[in-house]
């Protein structure tokens, strides 16, 4: 299980912070498929990077009792110096899994052939991204992250991933984000929406799709937080949307 | 360990402290192999470059002899003088701006900046502790300096000058990512760090006045411990090991502490 409770998250910059995500409470069961939708900047991305522990929230709490994957977007993260295998190596050396019974899948899933041996820098972006699947399916997780990373590749490819997935590994957790409402429906059994940095839950794709359609412009005055003086407060995002929020 | 659930890549439940080891392991490979490649003659430069300045100042020193009628081992006086500014001018060098050509790692929730910043630390102490052997030895071999007098000495004053580059190293590093001027200023002031540190003089030829000023510099007490393991009967070394010890801890609990401030940030692009 993982159990967000009042997950804020506010990021400085130039003209004060910005909320991104406020009190937000979601918990996702095992075996249970989320699908995330929401505008550009709405905070999918910033919610699948608290869930994935690599982002700590500015306030709330976050528990997993699961093994939650790196968000798989990631066709960067490679350092191009590198190889496709020595990148390989590094993420088996990360997560403690053994690297030797694990490099043929990736050379045979990937397609790369000859070039797993070659600087990652020489990829062209199909590659990467081949690669970058093929790598995170080498760890078993309970829960997967996949933010937007199917849409790389071409259709023989993308069906090897459906395969990989969501056959091989239909009894587990994940968390979806993407803007393709066919795609959620045909892989996902719950769905939210963020919007103004809160999210909502549909039981059904349709109703999301159409919320997403039908949504009024953002209300950019109730999130984002005003400046705060020059020299006051840099430190402190809490005492700034805490100040918001009576205001709001 | 490499049981059966490693092969399957199934997760095994390990302590952070094992985590962390295998982390920072799996850093220093990544980024030894970045930087040096496969081909082993970039690790050679390690070397090179602190005999190349070791070279040159014997040189410039041995040609001032008459002037400074010193009698103190100039060999040896170059080897612990250059080998000790490269541990604590090399260690913040490479962690400023650390961040951003590891942006990527972060999304991984077991390496923490500090993992990236400790293997950066610990590749450029294995590589500058390399060729201060390496030098030492060969400088030995033909007959340059002695061997040292008191060698847990050396080994000890090595460690502290290690510790407060590496406490320098992780204070620096995240401040950088905060403040653009740490960046743009840390060149300049290793520069005029580089003389007052020892690296050129003796604590005891200067005026008393000037010494109880740059004793504050700690790493000038690291390097006074150094030479005294290494030449002490022929010279008067001035050091206090408690006060490099308080400087270090103080320095690494404020470098820690600037640590936890770096965060991955807003942008979306690793």
């Amino acid at each position: 299980m993982i159990e967000l409770r009042k997950v804020s998250k506010s990021y400085p910059t130039t003209h004060g912070w910005r909320e991104i995500l406020r009190d937000v409470n979601l918990v996702v069961q095992r075996g249970e498929r989320l699908g995330v939708v929401g505008r550009n900047g709405a905070g999918k991305s910033t919610l699948v990077r608290l869930i994935s522990g690599a982002e700590r929230p500015t306030s709330g709490s976050i528990e997993r009792s699961m093994s939650v994957s790196w968000p798989l977007a990631f066709s960067g993260g490679f350092q191009p110096a590198l190889t496709g295998a020595d990148n390989l190596r590094f993420i088996c050396r990360i997560y403690g899994v053994d690297f030797e019974s694990r490099i043929a899948f990736v050379e045979e899933f990937s397609e790369l052939g000859a070039y797993l041996h070659e600087p990652v820098g020489i990829y062209s972006t199909g590659m990467r991204a081949r690669l970058a699947f093929a790598i995170s399916m080498v760890v078993e997780f309970d829960c997967y992250l996949i933010d937007e990373v199917i849409a790389v590749g071409d259709d023989v490819f993308r069906g090897k991933c459906d395969v990989e997935l969501f056959e091989k590994r239909s009894d587990r957790a994940m968390i979806l984000v993407s803007h393709n409402f066919r795609y959620l429906r045909d892989h996902c059994n719950r769905f939210v929406l963020i919007r103004n940095g809160r999210i909502e839950e549909y039981d059904d794709a349709e109703k999301v799709r159409l919320a997403y359609k039908y949504m009024p412009p953002d209300d950019e005055d109730e999130i984002q937080a005003s400046a705060p003086a020059v020299g006051q407060d840099a430190r402190s995002p809490l005492a700034d949307t805490t100040k918001l929020r009576k205001t709001a | 360990m490499r049981g059966k659930a490693a092969v399957t890549g199934n997760l095994s439940a390990d302590s952070p402290w094992r985590i962390s080891g295998r982390v920072i392991g799996a850093l220093l490979l990544r980024e030894s192999l970045t930087r040096y490649g496969r081909n082993n003659i970039g690790f050679l430069w390690l070397v090179v470059e602190p005999m190349l300045f070791t070279l040159v100042v014997t040189a410039l020193w041995t040609a001032m002899r008459q002037i400074h009628r010193s009698d103190i081992p100039i060999a040896a006086f170059a080897l612990t003088g250059y080998s000790s500014v490269l541990l604590w001018r090399n260690m913040p060098g490479r962690c400023i701006r650390a961040l951003k050509s590891n942006r990527a790692l972060l999304f991984h929730r077991q390496v923490r900046m500090l993992d990236v910043y400790l293997a950066r630390i610990l590749l450029e102490f294995v590589g500058v502790t390399i060729s201060f052997i390496v030098l030492g030895i060969a400088l030995w071999a033909i007959e340059w300096i002695n061997s040292p007098e008191d060698v847990l000495a050396v080994f000890f004053a090595w460690m502290l000058l290690a510790w407060f580059g590496g406490a320098l190293a992780l204070t620096l590093g995240s401040m950088s990512e905060r403040f653009n001027m740490v960046e743009k200023i840390w060149p300049a002031v290793a520069l005029i760090l580089f003389p007052l540190s020892g690296a050129a003089f003796m604590v005891d030829a200067l005026p008393p006045q000037a010494q109880s000023i740059l004793l504050y510099l700690p790493m000038l007490h690291g390097v006074e411990y150094l030479r005294e393991g290494f030449f002490g009967s022929q010279i008067h070394a001035h050091f206090d090991i408690a006060y490099l010890i308080v400087a270090n801890t103080l320095l690494t609990l404020f470098g820690l502490s600037q640590v936890k401030r770096v965060v991955l940030g807003e942008s979306n692009e690793f």
